[in-house]
């Protein structure tokens, strides 16, 4: 690794990989070197659950600018939802 | 260099061998090598941060092509199996592996090459982005290695608060042990290392009276012998191996 910017988080959810879904326990998220897309360094998601191994993983490899954009609509779409009382947790 | 000629005999053996690494732990390593009774110089290569992948046994099988004994361990064994990306992505995920372990995988397939009967001695060592640190790292710390080339390593140079466990000491600091000449090939428009981080990394190789070679490309930034990515710039890939070539000629020839 390059730049050796990661954190790790624990989540609840499903994620589709290449063998379908499954369940997701972990998030991790880096700015690092992409595997595919044509950037340096872009801010990488990988969805994965590690008790199912290295290959049960769904990854997302954005821009910064994307994933600004991305971080911003995720908490704006949850406020909305929290106003209208759909957000359970 | 081997400069082969249309009606030379050519052969190859490459293969997935199992060999000791840090800790006396059993890794893998996709091992290439010429055909033919040596004895033939050897090299390490260090894998990049994207895995233990394609490139790297094209690289792997590339040395064993100019005549050398070539190998390339498996750094993120520990990490598990599975498709090379998917590794990379949790070794990444945990922000690599640690140096201690690194330079004890290289220094093992160090020894794994000059342990053949068809070695000639003298083992150099290669590696690109992480790997480039790696490989200088490993020719800092451990006796044996005859010629180092870091390509584009990132973090030879680290600012306090990029120090971690994993990554305790910048490789800068042991720049007064560096035990063989060090070939160093960089991008302008990179920023992992940054021009000003490789000309720190000079004045200090230069201070300690250190052999080595910098060459510094336009136009190019990380990764630019990489033909599958966006990164690859041809001109400067191109001389780039020229000049591993002929560094590891001219510092590899057998005794």
């Amino acid at each position: 690794m390059c730049t050796m910017i990661a954190e790790q988080i624990q989540i609840e959810g499903s994620g589709k990989g290449a063998s379908g879904w499954f369940t997701l326990r972990q998030a991790n998220v880096s700015y690092d070197h992409p595997f595919n897309a044509p950037l340096e360094h872009a801010l990488n998601l990988d969805f994965v659950n590690e008790a199912q191994g290295v290959g049960a993983r769904v990854a997302v490899e954005i821009s910064a600018q994307s994933a600004r954009t991305l971080a911003e609509t995720i908490l704006a779409v949850l406020a909305e939802a929290e106003a209208g009382g759909f957000v359970e947790d | 260099m081997v400069e082969y000629q249309t009606n030379m005999y050519e052969g190859m053996l490459a293969e997935t061998v199992m060999m000791q690494g840090a800790g006396g732990d059993t890794i893998n390593a996709y091992f290439a090598r010429p055909l033919g009774p040596g004895p033939f110089p050897g090299v390490v290569l260090a894998h990049h941060a994207p895995g233990w992948d394609e490139w790297y046994r094209e690289a792997t099988r590339k040395f064993a092509h100019h005549g050398y004994l070539a190998i390339s361990p498996n750094l993120y064994f520990r990490e598990g199996h599975g498709a090379p990306e998917d590794v990379a992505a949790k070794a990444r995920a945990v922000r690599g592996v640690p140096d201690d372990q690194a330079v004890g995988d290289l220094e093992g397939a160090m020894r794994f090459l000059r342990s053949l009967p068809i070695s000639n001695g003298k083992i150099g060592a290669f590696g690109t982005c992480s790997g480039g640190r790696h490989v200088y790292l490993a020719a800092c710390r451990v006796q044996g290695f005859d010629a180092v080339a870091d390509l584009w390593g990132g973090r030879v140079v680290m600012a306090p608060p990029e120090i971690t466990d994993k990554q305790p000491v910048a490789p800068i600091e042991y720049t007064k042990d560096l035990s063989c000449p060090l070939l160093g090939l960089f991008g302008e428009e990179d920023r992992s290392p940054s021009p000003e981080q490789v000309a720190q990394h000079e004045q200090e190789l230069k201070r300690l009276g250190k052999s080595y070679e910098f060459h510094m490309y336009p136009n190019a930034g990380h990764g630019f012998f990489y033909y599958d990515r966006a990164a690859y710039r041809q001109e400067a890939a191109v001389d780039g191996w020229q000049r591993a070539l002929a560094f590891f000629a001219k510092h590899l020839a057998g005794a």
